[in-house]
């Protein structure tokens, strides 16, 4: 093991990708001189020149286009749109083209790209630059969409994602790229659509992703020493969403708390809640998402929006009273 | 196009087209089709059949919702043509794709496309990994009016023209989005003149003469495949029917119909190979009846094939 960031673990994964097949290519805005609003792509230019580190205008659809046009002749593009914000401008791309052209085609082409984005608070980058709109992609059949936590699990799926043959979109969280890990020495692909679970317990299970899952595991701690025996399943993929895991948690517990940054209403965690009911009836679930608001710039404003462990931990005594 | 080497044979493929899109509109009278969403293009063939004998085999094309014609011209199974649009699981997108989705990549077709405008990024991304892999094929890229007035447009322009992409970009101007005339659209009614604000060629072409779509469209294809860049062509032509089955066109007088329908870009070029000799009367007649034939046959085949199987939705939606 190596310790790294879950920035560097991006990157080091692009890059092995690139080494390992000449059809991976990135393209996004600021990428190549700049290294991206978050130093992601940062170094991968000099290294692999600007026709496979691509700076592109200030044009998202055609960003997300030119990805699915570039699949379809055989690259494995990886395109980036710089905040998750910013997928309104591309969408008919990404939903109406990217995640059709295999099934309209009755199987004839694929589009094997990955969208790579990242969403959510921490930053006072305020009401359009901190959405979490992965709901969004998830509704979306065609679609694969995955959120890692680690860095370890950022690395192991940004390459399961460049060689997967369907349209990815890889949602990372502005708030994690300093976070440090172990990431594996060896190579190490992480299967799309397999949750992980980062904590084991008994009381209660725990359901998260992305950022919040390290609110959560800091909550379970806090829980632990109060003698209440906290699992913390990281969902990792959203679509496809791994049943499985989710039951077999909630099979063991028989409590489940659902806890996502992305706001309630009609979001990913109604999905999991409901996933949670539908896979073991008897269990009691309750969740915890982000407010439905628009997020505030003022810290103060941006941090009530979103869930907080002294709210998670409330939510699980509640849960284990009722 | 090995296909569209001659003057007969450009004149087939217009007639092919031509019979194609009429018989699609008995076999809709008929009940036999599947849904409404049938975009005819009969008016419109000299444009596609000229634009596409520019290209070479292993070229690109990308469609779009009134896309019969490209495929027809590309060479594409009349059969399994008529099988997608009676949403049988024998056609070209085993009934999934239907009328604006027909599509087969192995004929260069890149897939076409319900949403206006939407292949031209995708175009325009298919001409960047050509030029990515060193390879020597030119993206044809045909939209209609509708479509210069989207975003993705202006995006795609500008990037293309921008790398120096080997991509044709072609306006087929049948002068309505819809039901809206480019006079109520759009601020400059001279569509090719926008090739300007990208330092791009723009090309005006009369969309009813095949011969000159063709001449229009080789030096452009040349062009990208010197590795000089785009062009955008504007090859302005006229629709007969309405937008798609369910519009009867109440938006334009019958006097402008017969207007265009005089300059009918099938009629003109027969005239004009019988003047010059090339072919008689008697061949267009006999080219009719072989066309005919092929229809009846396409007819059949697509009747007596099966439906798709309830289960097949679940199919195919991920590789």
């Amino acid at each position: 093991m190596k310790e790294m960031t879950y920035r560097d673990a991006i990157r080091e994964g692009l890059w092995e990708e690139m080494k390992r097949d000449d059809r991976v290519c990135l393209l996004g805005e600021d990428i190549g001189v700049y290294g991206g609003a978050y130093k992601v792509t940062r170094g991968l230019l000099d290294e692999f020149g600007p026709m496979r580190v691509l700076d592109t205008p200030m044009s998202e659809a055609l960003i997300a286009g030119a990805a699915v046009g570039m699949a379809l002749v055989g690259l494995r593009p990886v395109a980036e749109i710089m905040y998750i914000d910013f997928v309104t401008l591309a969408m008919d791309q990404i939903v109406n083209q990217a995640a059709k052209f295999h099934f309209m085609t009755g199987g004839k082409v694929k589009v094997p790209m990955v969208l790579r984005t990242q969403g959510g608070t921490g930053r006072s980058a305020a009401a359009q630059h901190s959405q979490s709109l992965e709901a969004w992609f998830v509704h979306i059949p065609g679609l694969k969409v995955v959120m890692p936590a680690t860095p370890a699990d950022a690395k192991g799926l940004i390459k399961a994602a460049i060689r997967d043959e369907n349209p990815v979109i890889f949602i990372e969280h502005k708030g994690l790229y300093n976070l440090k890990g172990p990431v594996p020495e060896e190579e190490q692909i992480i299967e799309i659509g397999k949750a992980d679970v980062k904590k084991e317990g008994k009381d209660l299970s725990i359901i998260s992703y992305s950022k919040m899952l390290h609110t959560c595991l800091s909550a379970a701690e806090k829980l632990e020493e109060e003698g209440i025996s906290t699992e913390v399943l990281d969902l990792r993929s959203l679509r496809p969403m791994d049943d499985e895991a989710i039951k077999k948690s909630a099979e063991k517990t028989g409590r489940v708390l659902v806890v996502t940054e992305a706001n309630k209403t009609a979001g990913t965690s109604a999905e999991i809640f409901a996933r949670v009911t539908e896979l073991v009836p008897k269990a009691r679930v309750a969740r915890i998402a982000g407010k439905d608001v628009v997020i505030g710039c003022s810290p103060v404003l941006e941090k009530s929006s979103i869930p907080s462990e002294e709210e998670i931990i409330e939510a699980a005594k509640k849960l284990l009273e009722s | 196009m090995k296909h569209l080497k001659t003057p007969e044979s450009l004149l087939f493929y217009m007639m092919l087209i031509r019979e194609f899109e009429l018989k699609i509109a008995e076999m809709f009278a008929y009940g036999k089709l599947a849904g409404t969403m049938f975009h005819l293009s009969v008016g419109q063939e000299a444009t596609s059949v000229g634009t596409i004998a520019a290209l070479e085999e292993g070229d690109f094309i990308s469609s779009h919702h009134r896309g019969h014609g490209h495929m027809i011209a590309l060479g594409a199974d009349i059969k399994l043509m008529m099988a997608e649009m009676f949403g049988k699981r024998t056609g070209y997108c085993k009934g999934k794709g239907g009328s604006m989705h027909i599509a087969d990549i192995e004929l260069g077709n890149l897939g076409a496309n319900g949403i206006v405008g939407a292949g031209i990024p995708i175009a325009t991304g298919a001409a960047y990994a050509v030029r990515y892999r060193g390879g020597k094929q030119v993206v044809l890229c045909p939209f209609g009016d509708g479509a210069v007035n989207e975003g993705v447009f202006h995006e795609s322009l500008n990037f293309a023209a921008l790398h120096k992409l080997p991509i044709v970009y072609v306006i087929e101007n049948n002068q309505y989005a819809m039901s809206t005339s480019v006079t109520k659209s759009t601020s400059i009614t001279d569509l090719y003149k926008r090739a300007c604000a990208y330092g791009i060629s723009g090309e005006f072409v009369d969309g009813m003469d095949v011969e000159a779509v063709l001449e229009t469209t080789k030096k452009a294809v040349e062009r990208a495949r010197r590795g000089e860049g785009p062009t955008l062509i504007e090859s302005r032509t006229y629709r007969y029917y309405g937008h798609s089955r369910s519009d009867p066109a109440p938006y334009r007088t019958k006097e402008e119909e017969e207007e265009w329908k005089q300059r009918d870009p099938i009629k003109q070029y027969q005239r004009k190979l019988i003047e010059r000799g090339i072919i008689t009367e008697n061949d267009v007649k006999k080219m009719g009846e072989e066309i005919q034939k092929i229809l009846d046959e396409a007819v059949k085949f697509a009747d007596e094939s099966p439906y798709p199987e309830p289960s097949e939705i679940f199919e195919d939606i991920y590789a």
